[in-house]
């Protein structure tokens, strides 16, 4: 048997709560992040999308002035998110040898890149800043938190866009299994809320348009659902080796049972119709975890509300779960929180997490007229899951044809 | 042209924004690596702030001979003459 992993901490910045109490709090109660943007850009540019769901609590309000400025801003909601894990794991003592960082982003420093080419041309080559290049790596992140924490057994930076937070769970599991450490702090962390990014997630037109009702326009698997919005933010989890997590007696929210990454070979962005890539995701996991579908109370689904993703994820659910999918509560947490693209899979493991360990059931909200062709049992209402020992998946689906599932068991 | 008071306290402030540390400590006779703990990248942002605040333009092959706070007023003072 390969060594069990546990999950002893959780944390986590986004658009509904700058923390993990807030987040969950407000996840239950079912509220929207999405909001017009306030920044002088989006008239400047004629925007054809003029809102997103940003962050509630600024990483200046968490980060020190200094440390602040030498971090593009992905990285500020890493460290954030981070931090308030490693706090909450209560972990005092622990070989640094030992200890890795697995944080992943879609996007990476976009901020400080754009923010410098224009400098370039602006002002010329002296005044593009000696930070520029470690504040843009995608790395960076991931560079950040190991700096912060003294983690020396690596840091990993998973990219595969949309699926990239849940890919680092999937890694941290793999460096816990084989020996490489003991203790991992995993996560994404994204800040592409910026013109460009906007203009070009929207020339492809993947993002909604309801401009004028910025908080119904995150709708996963309602007919009027017409792409998704735009979020950021970071979440963070602190995966331990059981026996490590036993021996200093630390609190166990849930253990990750078993992970998988599949690659569709299909299209570069359309998913696979057929759903055949997550399908095999979803199996792979489950069997990694030695579950049965009949184990599963609840998915986190992916679900973005783009017109075309939504369906192909329920059609791999099906294939997966066959009928027992009827009997799954599933939460599309991205009716809240927007799409955190790099970071959406980090942020929804801490709910999944927090489902199992609270057995409460995060709000879809927005589901006015669910698509007849997905009949998933969603949770538009409070909703208690079962006592006695059960099992979450969470979904992630990255442009690229990436495909990341987690399987998640109560303790 | 500012005198060196306030070329030492415009520094100061540069300093202050980029490392955190207390203008008051930015002193002249003040080593920047040995005494400020700043790197070769803080240094680097603290001249091309420096730059642009006095209006001068400060070599890189010149960088390395300004190892104090006092070697930098000076050498601003100097090429702003």
């Amino acid at each position: 048997m390969p060594r069990k992993v546990v999950i002893t901490g959780l944390g986590a910045t986004t658009p509904i709560g700058g923390d993990v109490p807030t987040m969950w709090a407000n996840s239950l109660k079912g509220v929207s992040g999405a909001r017009t943007i306030e920044a002088d850009w989006v008239q400047k540019y004629e925007l054809p999308v003029t809102f997103a769901a940003q962050i509630t609590v600024p990483a200046s309000e968490v980060l020190t002035r200094v440390e602040a400025k030498r971090m593009d801003p992905s990285t500020q909601f890493a460290v954030v998110a981070s931090r308030e894990a490693w706090r909450d794991s209560g972990i005092e003592d622990v070989d640094k040898d030992r200890l890795a960082v697995a944080f992943a982003t879609g996007i990476g420093g976009v901020w400080t890149l754009l923010d410098a080419w224009d400098t370039l041309r602006e002002k010329g080559p002296r005044r593009v800043l000696p930070m520029t290049v470690p504040m843009l790596m995608p790395n960076g992140p991931a560079a950040a938190v190991s700096l912060d924490l003294g983690a020396r057994a690596g840091a990993h930076t998973p990219v595969s866009a949309c699926a990239s937070g849940t890919e680092a769970l999937h890694q941290g599991l793999e460096l816990i299994r084989s020996g490489k450490a003991d203790v991992v702090v995993c996560g994404g962390a994204e800040a592409a809320i910026h013109p460009m990014p906007i203009a070009a997630f929207a020339s492809m037109h993947a993002l909604s348009r309801r401009n004028d009702e910025p908080e119904l326009a995150s709708r996963p698997y309602d007919t009027g659902r017409d792409g998704f919005v735009m979020g950021e933010g970071a979440g963070a989890i602190v995966l331990e080796a059981e026996e490590h997590a036993l021996a200093r007696g630390a609190r166990i929210y849930a253990e990750l049972a078993g992970t998988s990454v599949t690659a569709d070979a299909y299209h570069i962005t359309a998913p696979d119709p057929g759903g055949l890539g997550a399908t095999r995701a979803l199996k792979a996991a489950l069997f990694d975890a030695r579950a049965q579908p009949e184990d599963v109370v609840h998915i986190n689904a992916h679900a973005t509300s783009t017109p075309v993703g939504d369906k192909p994820e329920y059609t791999a659910l099906k294939a997966a779960l066959g009928n027992h999918l009827d009997e799954v509560a599933v939460s599309a947490t991205k009716s809240q929180t927007g799409h955190l693209l790099g970071a959406s899979g980090a942020v929804e493991a801490v709910m999944t997490v927090l489902a199992l360990y609270e057995r409460k059931a995060p709000l879809t909200i927005n589901l006015d007229n669910q698509d007849p062709e997905i009949p998933l049992d969603v949770v538009t209402a409070p909703r208690d899951l079962p006592s006695g020992d059960i099992v979450a998946l969470s979904n992630s689906f990255g442009f690229g044809g990436h495909n990341a599932v987690i399987v998640l068991r109560s303790v | 042209m500012a005198s060196n008071e306030e070329i030492l306290a415009g520094l100061a402030e540069i300093v202050n924004e980029e490392t955190g540390l207390a203008p008051e400590s930015v002193e002249m006779d003040k080593s920047f690596t040995d005494d400020l703990d700043i790197d070769s990248i803080s240094m680097m942002t603290i001249v091309v702030n420096a730059e642009e605040k006095f209006g001068v333009r400060i070599p890189d092959e010149e960088v390395k001979n300004l190892k104090t706070v006092g070697d930098a007023v000076t050498f601003i003072s100097g090429a702003q003459a």
